[in-house]
C-alpha cells in the first residue's frame, strides 16, 4: 500500500460515466436487476463531486419513468422487472437530485408504499411479503420525501422498529435479529425521520458503532469482521444521527477510504487493492462527505442525499 | 462486489467471460419473457432455475417461481405431486444458497414456502441445512434469522435453543451471533420467569462465569466483552424508578420578586417571569405518566387548575428523566408580604413507569413556601437588565463565598433506599473487579474499560450520603482507567473523554466540600443575588448530573470542551449561562436551552458555530426533517427580510424559541455573516446587548 494521497475525483467521475455504458460485462449483468439503485449510487456520487451536469437529466428521468409500474405505483429495478420498494426509493431519490418530483403521480406511489405496511407496523418489500427493517426505512424515507408520511401509521411503524432493538443498543432485520451496521442505519434513519430518536440509547449504540473502527482505520459492520468501505457510510451516518461521530478517528478512516481508490481508472473498492464497483465508489465518497472532506458536497445522514437537496425539499416555501 | 482482487483483464479470459455473459443475458431475457407471458411450463421453470443458480439475486425470477407454483398447484390434488413441486422449490433454494449463502431472495423463498403450509415440514432437513451453513460461516445472520424463524414456526422451547447457543459458543468463543442469540433468549426466559429462570441473581452469576471463561481464553475478542457489558447492565441498573432530586427542594423558601437585594439570605428569588414558579422533578431513569393524578399538589395559593406535567428531555417523548410544571400564581396582588406553602406528594403509583415497565414504588412528599412581596409599582418598573451582566468584572460581583440559600442537605430529597439486592449487586461487582485485575494481558483495552464500568457501577450503588469516601475511591479508580485508555486506544479518545467528563461532574458535585469551591452568590446591579456556579477550565466535554444543579441561576461553563449542553434543560432557574470558549458547533445542539423559560443572558462567544458543513445534532433536535416542526411564521418573517431559510433554519428555530436580553456570539464563524445578525435582530425583540453593544 502506497500513500493514499488525495481523492481522485476526476477519475471517479470518469469511471461512473463510462461504467454506465459497459452494460454487457458479466458483472453488470449480475447487477442488471438493480440498475435503478446503481443509477442512484452513481448519480449521487456525481452530485457530491459537483458533476451532476455530466449526464443528460432528461434522458435519466425518461429512463427512470420506464421502470415505473403505473398499475401498482411502484418502480422496478430495471425495465421488465417487478416493482419493489427498494427501487421505488431509488427512483424518488434520483428525481430529488434533479428536482423533478413533478413527473410523479405522488399519491399513487405513496399509496403503493403505504399499502405495504402490516398490522404490526412493519413493512413488506413488495406483494410477496418479505418483512425487514430495511423496508421500514425505505418506506418511511420515500413517503417523507414525497411529503406523504401521514399515509401510514407512524406510531406503529416506530413501535415495530423499536421491537427490533437489541441489548447491545443496535438493531436487527426483525425482532431477535443480530445487530448489523446496515440494519442500524435503517432503523436509526427511520427513527430520525420520524423524530423518534429518543428510543435509541445513544451512548450504548454509539460505543458499539465506534468499536466498528478496526486497526487499519476502516469500519466493519459487525464485531470481529473485516473493515469494508461501504460501512463508512452505514456506521458514520448512524453515528452522526445520534451525535456520537466524534468517537471515531476520522483521519484514519479517510486514509482507509482513499487507500481503496483505483487512482488510475477511477472507482473505489471494498478493501485496498480489490476490484472497484459503483456501490463502493458511492459509499466511499459519501463517507468522505460525512467527514467534511474538501471539495465534496455535504450529505444528509438520514435521507442519503446531498444536504442542499434535502434542505430544498423540506424548507422551500410550499406553494 | 466483495473480496474480488483488482486486476487488469487478461485477453485470454475475454472470450470465456463473453460466453459466460452471453449465456446469462440469454437466460435473463427468456425468464422475463416467460414471466410476462405467464408461461409456467416445466421447460420455462427450468430456465429460471438455471438463472437463479448463476444469479440468486435476480429477484424477479423468484417472484416468477412463486407465481408458477401457485399456478401449477391449482391443477394438482395428489399429495405426492404437491410434495414433489414443493421439493423442487426447496432444492432451488439450496442450490442458490450454495452460490450465495447470503441471498435475501433465496432465504425468503424458503420462508414463504414454509408459510404456505402445503406439505408437512421436514424439520430434520431444515435444521440439517442450517447446521451445514452455520458450520461454514457461524456468523451468517441470514442463517441465524432463519433458525429463529424455524424455532418459532415449530414451537421449539427457548430452553432448547439456549442449549444450542451454548454448543456454538463452546465450539468457538468468538461467535458474536451466538452470544447475541443467547442474550435474546435469556432475557425472554427471565421476563417470563420460566422454570429454572426465576432467580435473576443465579442466572447472572452463571453467565458471568461463562463469559469470564471466554474472556480469559481470548481477551482481544470483542464478542464476549459486549455480552459482559449486557450482563453488567442487568446487574447494576435500577430496579425501580425513583425521584432523586427536585426544584424547589424540601423546605425551600422562594421569593417571587427579583428586584433589589434580599434581606433574608435563606430565600431564593424565583423565576424572572413574574408569577410563574416552575416545579422540576428529576428521576434516576426516564419515566412517563406524570399528571395531576399521579403528582398531588396542595397549596393555599391559587395556582391555576390546569396543571400539566411536561417532559424536558431533548425530544418530546413519553419518557424523560426530568419533568416540569409551571405554577401560575394568580393571587399575587397582596398588600403586604405573605407566605404560602406548596406541598408535593407522589404516592406509590402504577402509572409512573420506566421504559422497562417497572413503576415508582417509593412514595415521596415534600413542601416549600413561596413569599409574595408587596408589589408596588416602583419595583415593577425597574429595568432588571439596565447594565450588561458581567461574568468576570470584579466590581459588580460581590461573592458571598458561601451560597447560603442552597440547602445542600436536600439536594437528594429521597435517600436512595438501600435495597436488598444492592448488597448482592455490590458483591457480584466486586468479585468481577478482583477477577479482571488478574487478567494477564494487562493492556487489554476491553479489560480496562470493563474495570472502569464496574467501578462506576459500584460507585452508583454507594449512593451519596451513605459512603461518600468509598464512592470517591471508585470514581477515582474509574478516572485512572479512562486516562490509561486515552493513551492506549487513541482512536476512541473522545469516547473516553466523554465518559471521564461525566465522572468528573460527579466528583465535582457529589461532595459538599468540593462543590462549595465552585459556588457563590453573585450580585448584579438591579437583580437580587443569583446562585452562581463556576465550572471553568475543567476540560469537560459534556454535562453530567444535572439533577444536582437544579437550583443554579448563573452558570459559568466557559473554557471547557463542551460539544453539547444536553442536561441543562433541567435547570429551570437558570438566568445567565456562559458557554464561551467551548466546542459547540451549531444552534441545533443548543436546543435544550430553548426549554429554559428564565434564560436571559447567554454567552456563546468563541465556539465553532457555523464552522462545519455536517451538523451532528441535525436529527437530535426538532426540525422539519424529522417532522417535528411545521414550517413556521418565523421562516416567513425571515423570508420577507431576504434571509435564506435553507441556510439559517437552525438559527431561526433557536432564536424564535428563546427570549434573550443579552447575547455574545463573537468568535464563531456564523457571527461574521451580516444575514445572521439580521436573523437575531428580527427574532429577538427583547435583546438589549449583542456582543457588548447596546442594540435596543
Ligand atoms: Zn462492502
Amino acid at each position: 500500500m502506497g500513500e493514499p494521497g488525495e481523492l481522485a475525483a476526476d477519475e471517479h467521475v470518469r469511471y461512473i460515466v463510462t461504467a454506465e455504458k459497459k452494460k454487457d460485462s458479466f458483472e453488470s449483468l449480475v447487477m442488471e436487476h438493480l440498475r435503478l439503485s446503481g443509477a442512484y449510487w452513481g448519480l449521487t456520487t456525481l452530485d457530491l463531486l459537483h458533476k451532476l451536469q455530466a449526464v443528460d437529466a432528461r434522458e435519466v428521468v425518461d429512463w427512470i419513468m420506464s421502470c415505473y409500474h403505473p398499475e401498482s405505483g411502484g418502480f422496478a429495478g430495471n425495465v421488465g422487472h417487478d416493482p419493489h420498494v427498494l427501487y421505488t426509493l431509488s427512483a424518488v431519490q434520483v428525481l430529488c437530485l434533479f428536482d423533478r418530483l413533478d413527473v410523479l403521480d405522488v399519491d399513487k406511489i405513496a399509496d403503493y408504499v403505504a399499502g405495504l405496511q402490516k398490522e404490526d407496523g412493519s413493512f413488506a418489500g413488495d406483494i410477496w411479503g418479505e418483512v425487514d427493517t430495511r423496508f421500514s426505512y425505505i418506506s418511511i424515507c420515500t413517503l417523507s420525501l414525497l411529503h406523504r408520511l401521514h399515509k401510514i401509521n407512524v406510531e406503529k411503524a416506530v413501535e415495530y422498529i423499536v421491537s427490533c432493538k437489541n441489548l447491545d443498543g443496535g438493531f436487527g432485520a426483525m425482532p431477535g435479529g443480530e445487530s448489523h451496521a446496515g440494519q442500524i442505519f435503517c432503523c436509526v434513519g427511520a427513527l430520525a425521520i420520524t423524530g423518534s430518536l429518543h428510543h435509541v440509547d445513544r451512548d450504548l449504540l454509539g460505543w458499539w458503532l465506534c468499536e466498528r473502527q478496526c486497526r487499519d482505520g476502516g469500519l466493519n459492520g459487525r464485531p470481529e469482521k473485516l473493515a469494508d468501505v461501504c460501512y463508512s457510510w452505514w456506521v458514520l451516518s448512524s453515528l452522526i444521527m445520534i451525535d456520537r461521530v466524534h468517537w471515531i478517528d476520522k483521519e484514519k478512516l479517510a486514509k482507509f477510504i482513499l487507500n481503496c481508490q483505483d487512482k488510475e481508472n477511477g472507482g473505489i473498492s471494498d478493501r485496498p487493492d480489490n476490484a472497484v464497483d459503483i456501490y463502493h465508489t458511492y459509499f466511499g465518497v459519501a463517507g468522505l462527505s460525512l467527514m467534511e472532506y474538501p471539495g465534496v458536497k455535504p450529505m444528509d445522514p438520514a435521507y442519503a442525499l446531498p444536504l442542499d437537496v434535502v434542505n430544498r425539499i423540506f424548507l422551500r416555501k410550499q406553494q | 462486489m466483495h473480496g474480488q482482487p483488482r486486476r487488469p483483464a487478461k485477453p485470454e479470459d475475454d472470450a470465456a467471460a463473453a460466453a459466460k455473459a452471453a449465456k446469462l443475458r440469454d437466460l435473463q431475457v427468456q425468464v422475463l419473457q416467460n414471466h410476462h407471458s405467464r408461461t409456467y411450463t416445466e421447460e420455462a421453470l427450468g430456465l429460471s432455475f438455471k438463472l437463479l443458480e448463476i444469479n440468486p439475486e435476480a429477484y424477479t425470477a423468484w417472484n416468477y417461481r412463486k407465481l408458477a407454483l401457485q399456478h401449477n398447484l391449482r391443477e394438482l390434488t395428489d399429495p405426492e405431486a404437491i410434495k414433489s413441486s414443493v421439493d423442487d422449490e426447496l432444492r432451488v433454494v439450496e442450490i442458490a444458497l450454495r452460490q450465495n449463502p447470503k441471498s435475501y431472495g433465496a432465504w425468503y423463498h424458503r420462508k414463504w414456502l414454509l408459510n404456505q403450509k402445503l406439505t408437512p415440514v421436514d424439520f430434520k432437513r431444515e435444521f440439517g441445512l442450517l447446521d451445514k451453513l452455520l458450520k461454514v460461516d457461524a456468523r451468517n445472520f441470514h442463517g441465524w434469522n432463519y433458525r429463529r424463524f424455524l424455532a418459532k414456526f415449530m414451537g421449539v422451547p427457548e430452553e432448547e435453543e439456549l442449549k444450542y447457543t451454548m454448543d456454538k459458543i463452546c465450539d468457538n468463543f468468538s461467535n458474536y451471533s451466538a452470544w447475541h442469540n443467547r442474550s435474546i433468549l435469556l432475557s425472554n426466559l427471565l421476563t417470563q420467569q420460566r422454570k429454572g429462570f426465576e432467580s435473576k441473581q443465579k442466572i447472572c452469576s452463571e453467565e458471568f462465569e461463562l463469559v469470564t471463561q471466554a474472556l480469559f481464553t481470548d481477551p482481544s475478542d470483542q464478542s464476549g466483552w459486549f455480552y459482559h457489558l449486557w450482563l453488567l447492565a442487568q446487574t447494576s441498573s435500577p430496579e425501580n424508578p425513583q425521584l432523586i432530586s427536585s426544584w424547589p427542594c424540601n423546605g425551600a423558601k422562594l421569593s417571587l420578586s427579583l428586584v433589589g437585594k434580599k434581606d433574608d439570605l435563606n430565600t431564593v428569588s424565583s423565576s424572572l417571569k413574574e408569577g410563574i414558579v416552575p416545579i422540576v422533578l428529576y428521576f434516576n431513569e426516564p419515566v412517563k405518566g406524570l399528571s395531576p393524578s399521579t403528582v398531588k399538589l396542595n397549596s393555599d395559593l391559587v395556582i391555576g387548575n390546569n396543571i400539566q406535567w411536561r417532559p424536558l428531555s431533548i425530544t418530546d417523548s413519553g419518557h424523560s428523566n426530568c419533568w416540569a410544571t409551571y405554577l401560575e400564581i394568580t393571587n399575587k396582588e397582596c398588600s403586604s408580604s405573605q407566605q404560602f406553602s406548596v406541598e408535593v406528594s407522589i404516592p406509590c403509583s402504577d402509572d409512573i413507569v420506566s421504559r422497562s415497565g417497572s413503576h415508582c414504588n417509593c412514595p415521596v412528599h415534600f413542601m416549600f413556601t413561596i413569599e409574595l412581596g408587596n408589589n408596588d409599582d416602583k419595583a415593577r418598573n425597574i429595568d432588571l437588565f439596565h447594565d450588561p451582566i458581567s461574568w468576570n468584572g470584579s466590581e459588580s460581583v460581590q461573592s458571598h463565598g458561601n451560597p447560603s440559600s442552597v440547602p445542600f442537605d436536600h439536594l437528594n430529597i429521597t435517600d436512595a433506599l438501600v435495597q436488598e439486592e444492592s448488597k448482592w449487586h455490590l458483591e457480584a461487582l466486586s468479585e468481577q473487579i478482583d477477577l479482571f485485575r488478574e487478567l494477564p494481558d494487562e493492556n487489554s483495552k476491553f479489560a480496562k474499560l470493563t474495570l472502569a464500568r464496574l467501578s462506576l457501577a459500584c460507585a452508583a450503588i454507594k449512593s451519596r450520603g451513605n459512603s461518600p469516601i468509598e464512592r470517591k475511591g471508585y470514581c477515582e479508580e474509574a478516572l485512572g482507567f479512562f486516562s490509561d485508555l486515552i493513551y492506549l486506544d487513541p482512536s476512541h479518545k473522545r469516547y473516553y473523554e466523554d465518559e471521564r467528563s461525566s465522572v468528573q461532574m460527579d466528583q465535582l458535585t457529589c461532595n459538599m466540600a468540593t462543590f462549595m469551591e465552585h459556588c457563590s452568590d453573585q450580585v448584579q446591579s438591579n437583580l437580587s443575588p443569583l446562585n452562581h456556579v463556576q465550572l471553568c477550565r475543567l476540560a469537560l466535554t459534556r454535562i453530567g448530573y444535572p439533577e444536582r444543579l437544579l437550583w443554579v441561576q448563573m452558570l459559568d461553563l466557559s473554557h471547557n470542551n463542551l460539544r453539547s449542553v444536553e442536561g441543562l434543560e433541567a435547570l429551570q432557574q437558570l438566568v445567565c449561562l456562559n458557554i464561551s470558549n467551548n466546542q459547540i458547533s451549531g444552534f441545533t445542539s443548543l436546543e435544550p436551552l430553548t426549554k429554559i423559560i428564565s434564560l436571559k443572558v447567554l454567552d456563546l462567544s468563541c465556539n465553532e458555530i457555523g464552522a462545519h458543513s455536517i451538523d451532528t445534532a441535525r436529527y437530535i433536535c426538532l426540525s422539519p426533517f424529522s417532522h417535528k416542526v411545521e414550517p413556521c411564521d418565523a421562516f416567513e418573517e425571515c423570508r420577507k427580510k431576504n434571509i435564506n431559510v435553507e441556510e439559517f433554519w437552525d438559527a431561526i428555530l433557536f432564536f424564535k424559541s428563546v427570549n434573550l436580553v443579552q447575547l455574545d456570539v463573537k468568535g464563531n464563524a456564523v457571527a461574521n455573516k451580516d444575514t445572521f445578525r439580521t436573523v437575531v435582530m428580527t427574532l429577538s425583540p427583547s435583546l438589549k446587548f449583542l456582543d457588548g453593544t447596546c442594540v435596543h
